[in-house]
């Protein structure tokens, strides 16, 4: 099968099954997106295709075929990404495991809904833990991106 | 002199490494052979043509290296004890390359545990920055024939103010080199008001990296040619294999073998629990080839394990009078006269760490020695346990320590890189060992679950005579010692047997209780059950006397002075530091009563329907922390925390930013404790598995804003990454008796004793 990885097309022929988070893993050595649970419990493999966050622990590779996926080290063409920018603005991450996948959430968010409330981003980032507890910092940076006052 | 060949022979590598734009990491955190075999000739710091310390070395260009030998987890120790050093040695904060220390006793105590990097590396970085900075003033002074004493530093440059001459770092290195190192009686130390980091801090050095998605974590150590591995380990604690298929996982693409591991020999420590590992080409594979194991297990002594009749066994002994940690004066006289008594329990469940990165180490072992790549809280840990597992020395055991993703005390015990060694040597390759989630949390090593009882007399004011505790939990020592099933004086000492309260008699007791899981170190440790017990308890005898809790509080900790907790608490340790430059200060600990008070507005705002406020504070790793919450409850009881101020007293203050953000994050595993943190067993088997049954506090669920106000304190540092979590449980559930009039004596919210 072909699927497009950061803009570059791949051919797989291993297991059909394999979720794609593994693949971007182990096979390509993509690390950037990271496992967290395999149960779409944690937000922490998400990555985009065709430019929307998905969960790549429960999306089998053969699912991605034929779809752009993208993932946080291509993110951006250029440096580092507006929404990235802002997370070292607001200090964000502690021990940053989760933060490529809150990242890849929240550009994702922000390209659904630029102006997201408090509800919105409570709602668009609940998927996303984050065991350090940044979550406010999380806000701050996402209502920052979007162009509002934290 | 050997030391330019060699650093010629350095530039050289590193130079390579340079123009592919991937100097920091490959120094750091990426895993490939070159830099593994560097690291055997020491560190670039050692290279550097001045090295007067293991901690840092200075090359010809200028360039400082700062050696991190703590790891980093997300509490900014990796940046915050370098950062000691530069600013002592005046050098430019810019100009400094930071880089992982490997596992060396040469470094010291590396264990990044006891919120106690920064207080130990305000001491030992201090020296090494004003040994090298001496040196460089020296030579300068040396270089233009003018007294030392005319000559100072001025960042990364030293200069003769009266010629104005002045010599760069780097240019001044050689000849600084030649000069004997100082003693330590001659180093003078910057004054506070010199200090160009300390007090201001700097961004994590990893920041860029980690939101680029470009840092490297345990989890995604590579090295050429290995395997990965996913092990599937006894179900219950001391269970042995009785029999498996060894061949049905070959069926799944990708499996290469399986290989059992043998069970631990009690007590467990650090070893691996055994089981059977199952090696593959990815490590889906590795997952999917364990569900056609079939093991069939013996499962040992502790398949009688339940948590609903432990809990029972626990609270009955808390009942009990146990052994005495602490006494003053005599509470039996006191209850035995009457009066107003109030008594009450208190219960936590187990708790897992789950780190967003579960467990996984990358081991090579190849003639004799091992090399691994481990996210590891103690890579000095690594090295024995290892060493013990394979039978070689422990100098055999190079382990390079990526950064963590999360570690809370899980990952101070090794288990899981003694797995990744084991099973290197048995396959031949290097074998990367990945814990699932449901590993994680289904094989942790547990927050002990406690049981207190809180006897008081009151006299007409409501202010206590007597006070009583007891605490009852299976005791980390039971991790390192057979039977051990009394709490040690260092357990005890995390906020039992130094309960600063003002009160004329008071005894403090601990009764036995036998291990049935692993019982380890967890954010904090004990101080979050016996700060639960005993601030809500004060609570429950503020209402009981209609008193403003803030007041009250105020009152139970009494005047100003320093209490000598070790008159009647022998044993006590005060965190291994001493009692003189750390004393128990009840000044300190009301400061951040009235601070937290005072930014929450306490007493000046009339909260409105099913909301309110409730306060607790706490001393833990020497620092002074207390917390006031905001409730809102609605009609079907659930939560909401919209606020939470924090004030911090926590002497100096290092990273001030860093320090905010750990108190926050505190707050939010401290929600996560309130809520939902609770792990059972039923017949010996732990019966979560994933977030979906031991669910963590997500954005919508943790305090909408805390504030942190950090005191401004010339006192030495004490800790910053735990001591924010043991206040925050009795602060909600306080909150949520002033917002409901429920009080909340069990823990989780979640659990059905609330229901």
């Amino acid at each position: 099968m072909q699927i497009k990885v950061n803009g570059v097309e791949r051919s797989y022929d291993g297991d059909p099954k394999l979720p794609l988070l593994w693949y971007l893993r182990d096979v390509l050595g993509l690390t950037g997106t990271k496992y967290g649970c395999g149960m779409a419990l944690c937000g922490a493999c998400t990555v985009h295709q065709d430019g929307k966050a998905i969960l790549s622990c429960v999306t089998d590779v053969s699912q991605a075929s034929g779809k752009e996926i993208t993932t946080i080290e291509a993110i951006s063409k250029n440096g580092l990404h507006p929404v990235q920018q802002k997370w070292i603005e607001f200090n964000v991450p502690q021990c940053g495991y989760c933060q490529p996948g809150q990242i890849m959430k929240a550009i994702s968010l922000l390209k659904e809904n630029p102006k997201p409330s408090d509800e919105d981003i409570e709602a668009g980032m609940a998927g996303n833990i984050c065991r350090c507890g940044t979550y406010q910092r999380i806000r701050a940076a996402i209502k920052a991106a979007a162009g509002e006052n934290a | 002199m050997s030391d330019n060949i060699l650093n010629v022979s350095r530039r050289g590598f590193l130079q390579g490494i340079v123009s592919t734009g991937a100097l920091v990491l490959s120094v750091r955190l990426i895993p490939d052979l070159l830099w593994a075999a560097e690291t055997s000739a020491g560190s670039h710091a050692d290279h550097a043509v001045l090295h007067p310390s293991v901690y840092v070395g200075i090359d010809t260009d200028g360039t400082v290296y700062l050696v991190a030998h703590r790891s980093e987890m997300g509490t900014t120790s990796r940046t915050s004890v370098p950062l000691i050093l530069a600013d002592e040695l005046d050098a430019d904060w810019k100009r400094v390359k930071l880089e992982q220390a490997i596992g060396d006793p040469r470094y010291g105590d590396q264990d990044t545990d006891g919120s106690h990097s920064v207080r130990d590396g305000f001491v030992v970085m201090r020296e090494a920055g004003a040994t090298a900075r001496l040196m460089l003033t020296r030579a300068a002074a040396q270089k233009w024939g003018v007294p030392v004493s005319e000559c100072e530093s001025d960042l990364h440059v030293i200069v003769h103010r009266a010629s104005k001459r002045k010599a760069g770092y780097g240019e001044l290195a050689s000849a600084a080199a030649k000069l004997p190192v100082p003693k330590k009686e001659e180093l003078q130390f910057k004054p506070k008001s010199a200090w160009r980091y300390m007090g201001k801090g700097a961004p994590s050095y990893d920041l860029a990296e980690i939101c680029a998605g470009k840092a490297g974590y345990g989890m995604d150590a590579r090295l050429e040619g290995m395997v990965y591995a996913s092990v599937e380990h006894p179900p219950v604690l001391g269970g042995k294999v009785k029999s498996y298929d060894e061949k049905a996982p070959l069926q799944v693409k990708g499996v290469k073998q399986t290989i059992p591991i043998k069970p631990f020999t009690p007590p467990h420590r650090f070893q691996p629990l055994g089981g059977v590992a199952v090696i593959a080409d990815n490590t889906w594979a590795a997952f999917q080839g364990r569900k056609k194991l079939n093991v069939a297990w013996d499962n040992g002594a502790n398949a009688g394990y339940n948590s609903d009749q432990y809990k029972k066994e626990l609270q009955e002994t808390a009942r009990k009078p146990g052994k005495v940690a602490r006494n003053i004066g005599d509470v039996d006289a006191v209850f035995a006269q009457g009066g107003k008594i109030m008594e009450a329990e208190y219960y936590i469940p187990h708790l897992a760490h789950a780190t967003m990165e579960p467990p996984v180490a990358l081991a090579d072992f190849r003639d004799g020695k091992v090399t691994i790549w481990a996210p590891t809280q103690s890579p000095q840990a690594v090295q024995s346990t290892v060493a013990e597992e394979l039978g070689i020395p422990k100098e055999n055991v190079i382990c390079h320590v990526p950064l963590l993703g999360g570690g809370f005390g899980r990952k101070s015990k090794p288990d899981y890189a003694a797995e990744a060694a084991i099973l290197s040597k048995a396959v031949g390759k290097p074998v990367k060992v990945v814990w699932s989630r449901e590993d994680d949390i289904k094989f942790g090593y547990y927050h002990a679950v406690a049981a207190m009882y809180i006897k008081a007399a009151l006299d007409e004011k409501g202010k206590p005579t007597a006070w009583l505790q007891r605490s009852v939990y299976p005791p980390i020592g039971s991790t390192f010692a057979l039977n051990t099933t009394y709490g040690d004086a260092g357990e005890l000492g995390l906020g039992w047997t130094d309960l600063p309260f003002d009160i004329p008699n008071h005894r403090a007791e601990n009764g036995p209780a036998e291990n049935h899981v692993r019982i380890g170190w967890f954010r904090s440790v004990a101080n979050i059950y016996h700060a639960f017990a005993a601030q809500s308890f004060a609570n429950e005898l503020a209402h009981a006397s209609g008193r403003d809790s803030v007041e009250y509080l105020l009152e139970l900790i009494g005047p100003a002075r320093i209490v000598d907790v070790k008159a009647s608490a022998p044993e006590y340790d005060n965190y291994g530091a001493s009692t003189k430059d750390y004393p128990l200060d009840t000044a300190r600990m009301r400061r951040v009563v009235e601070l937290a008070a005072e930014k929450s507005g306490w007493g000046k705002r009339t909260p409105g329907k099913g909301s309110g406020m409730g306060i607790a504070v706490h001393r833990s790793f020497l620092t002074y922390v207390a917390t006031v919450v905001e409730v809102e409850v609605d009609d079907k009881g659930e939560v909401k925390i919209p606020s939470v101020h924090t004030a911090v007293d926590a002497g100096i203050v290092v990273n001030p930013e860093a320090t905010r953000a750990q108190f926050e994050g505190a707050a939010v595993f401290g929600t996560s404790i309130v809520r939902s943190g609770s792990i059972t067993a039923k017949n010996g088997v732990i019966e979560q598995s994933n977030f979906n049954d031991y669910p963590v506090a997500r954005i919508n669920e943790g305090p909408y804003k805390t504030t942190v106000h950090i005191v401004d304190s010339d006192a030495p540092p004490a800790g910053v990454g735990e001591p924010g979590v043991p206040p925050f449980a009795p602060a909600v559930c306080n909150a949520i008796f002033a917002a409901t009039g429920k009080r909340i004596r069990e823990l989780p919210l979640s659990s059905t004793a609330n229901a």
